[in-house]
């Protein structure tokens, strides 16, 4: 028989990822009965609570205030230690002493979505009403619903108006929502790598994702906890797939070739001989270390559904009427899974809503995931919009 | 471009006068202050920064990935966008003025892009080289090859500029659209305007480049 290795079992232990849903190392707000949280659905999520990080103080005139709204995968842990992985912060890069959103000048909160498993309400978590899981009894969210729960977590912080909402990928469709459903609450919005509407290739990737989950025996309905065991496989397939859709042909050439792994020859196996597979196999095994099978159905379902132009009879630029938000678009030449042309198309919207917008396309080759890694030309712009944005805010601190 | 020293300019007060191109001087000069201004073909976001310093709310589209990326780095609203085909994505009366510096003979339909500056803005200002300028009329008469001169110095087959037009030539643009010229100005190669009240056959012999104010409602010919 051809030799054959399967994906290893995670490293990490279940309880530990399963203890961060209900006790998450984070601040935690509450939402009690008498603060449903109104769902698109047109369920009312309650009781409900959301996990979130701080850095930096808020000031007197609590005008500088920061929301970062994290992607897919991501969450709250932005500029820390990550409690179950033990890795950096995921955009430590962009915040932090001396980076663009440096907390000495800057109060940035970041939560954990609603539907996502690191603290904030979501199908890991437990159902008040049964007392077991939610597991696939948890109603389906949208990106609004996520951006409605920030709002009341926003308005439970005391603060009206956001200085800045920041965000790449998912996390930038939330900050689009924002714009669009509290205009008057964002000073200044900056979206990289995103688009008003997800594409229909990418609804297409994300039910390749969906179904290799269900596909795992271990899945069970979504009942897995009852069997104290995780759909560790499909969970990985998932995130194999959606990996390659955050690279590009080019990195994947300039990172792997077509190079083997700790051998000189093939092994006419199905092993992994080739890097880019061990590198896959890697990303596949380590995210289902620290992520919610269940969650990662509810959290792509939420961006299939999201389409700002739909919830305005179709024309986007009357989601930005009249809208006073200083807005910063960012897009990298190699991101097919949210290119150019989306944040073009935003742009334009932009343009016709006569909004005050700034947009960039920066070169790469590391495609989506450029957003996440050092490209020094984005920070320079990302620090340059803010910094204006802040003078036109009256914010003032040392080095100004 | 020629950089202007002296050109007296009310409420310019910046650390950098001295560096701005005589052409942008001008410019500002002629934009009310506290108006909203729209730069097609902004390059680095020289002319946007003077007139933010006047306490204009600008904006600009930037062909190149390169000059967008310069200006949104100064923290300037810049759009990557080319004026031939991204202007009719603005509504109408969406700024007070739209300026169109050294970019009109680069455009593949500047009589389009000319109506829709002012379709787009209750005004425009337009600049560029003049071809009727003397140097070039000798360089083709004499020199018997396409003229080049300090600001433009690409050959003729480099160059990006595909439709070059004379100050006269211009004139008639504006005469056939309908477009009512508020204020011209013709300025020598060192960015110096030239003397008022001289003949237009002198701007359109003697001036290197043309600036022109415009509005609409000029009687269509």
């Amino acid at each position: 028989m051809v030799g054959v290795k399967s994906i290893p079992s995670p490293a990490i232990s279940a309880d530990d990822r399963s203890h961060e849903v209900d006790h998450p190392s984070s601040e935690v707000a509450h939402f009690g009965a008498n603060q449903p949280l109104p769902l698109d659905c047109g369920i009312d999520l309650s009781p409900f609570q959301i996990a979130y990080q701080t850095y930096g103080e808020l000031n007197a005139e609590r005008s500088n205030a920061v929301l970062i709204c994290h992607a897919l995968t991501g969450d709250q842990h932005v500029a820390n230690v990550h409690p179950v992985t033990g890795k950096p912060g995921w955009w430590d890069t962009l915040v932090g002493p001396g980076r663009p959103l440096d907390p000495s000048r800057y109060f940035i909160i970041c939560a954990n979505v609603i539907g996502g498993c690191m603290g904030s309400t979501g199908p890991a978590s437990i159902n008040p009403a049964t007392g077991k899981v939610w597991g696939l009894d948890f109603p389906v969210i949208t990106i609004p619903d996520m951006v409605r729960a920030q709002a009341m977590l926003i308005d439970r912080l005391g603060i009206d108006t956001l200085f800045a909402v920041v965000g790449g990928s998912m996390g930038g469709m939330q900050v689009l929502q924002w714009t669009a459903a509290y205009p008057g609450r964002v000073f200044s919005a900056l979206a990289i790598a995103c688009s008003t509407r997800h594409s229909a290739q990418n609804i297409a990737f994300h039910e390749l994702g969906r179904q290799a989950v269900m596909a795992d025996p271990d899945w069970h309905n979504g009942r897995y906890t009852d069997h104290r065991i995780h759909p560790h496989r499909g969970l990985a397939v998932a995130r194999m797939a959606a990996h390659i859709t955050y690279l590009s042909d080019a990195a994947l050439h300039r990172k792997f070739g077509r190079r083997m792994q700790d051998r000189e020859l093939p092994t006419f196996s199905f092993d992994a001989d080739f890097q880019v597979e061990s590198y896959l196999r890697y990303q596949g095994s380590s995210f289902v270390e620290r992520f919610d099978a269940n969650s990662y159905l509810y959290l792509t379902r939420a961006m299939d559904y999201f389409d700002i132009a739909a919830d305005h009879d179709g024309v986007l630029a009357k989601a930005f009427a009249g809208i006073q938000t200083r807005f910063c678009v960012v897009s990298f030449t190699s991101d097919w899974l949210f290119p150019t042309s989306e944040s073009r198309a935003l742009v334009h919207a932009l343009n016709a809503s006569s909004a005050r917008v700034s947009f960039a396309e920066i070169e790469t080759d590391r495609g989506h995931d450029a957003f996440l890694l050092d490209v020094p030309e984005f920070f320079d712009i990302s620090r340059a919009f803010l910094q204006s944005a802040g003078k036109a805010r009256g914010l003032t601190s040392k080095g100004d | 471009m020629s950089v202007q020293e002296v050109l007296p300019l009310n409420g310019v007060v910046t650390e950098h006068s001295g560096y701005y191109r005589a052409d942008h001087l001008l410019v500002a000069e002629m934009v009310k202050p506290g108006s909203k201004v729209l730069d097609v073909g902004c390059g680095d976001g020289d002319l946007l920064q003077l007139l933010e310093t006047r306490g204009i709310d600008g904006r600009g589209i930037e062909l190149s990935r390169e000059g967008v990326n310069r200006c949104v780095a100064k923290g300037l609203a810049v759009v990557q966008g080319d004026a031939d085909t991204d202007l009719v994505n603005y509504p109408d009366d969406a700024f007070d003025y739209v300026i169109l510096s050294q970019t009109l003979q680069a455009t593949r339909q500047p009589r389009v892009v000319l109506e829709n500056l002012l379709r787009i803005g209750h005004r425009a200002i337009v600049s560029f080289p003049n071809f009727g300028y003397w140097k070039m009329r000798l360089q083709l008469l004499i020199g018997g090859h396409m003229p080049r001169t300090e600001n433009l110095p690409a050959t003729w087959y480099d160059t990006t500029n595909i439709h070059f037009c004379t100050i006269k030539d211009f004139v008639e643009l504006c005469d056939a659209i309908g477009v009512k010229m508020e204020r011209a100005e013709a300025l020598d190669l060192y960015g110096r305007p030239l003397r008022l009240r001289l003949p237009w056959w002198v701007w359109n012999l003697f001036g290197e480049q043309g600036v022109f104010l415009l509005s609409r409602g000029g009687r269509k010919s």
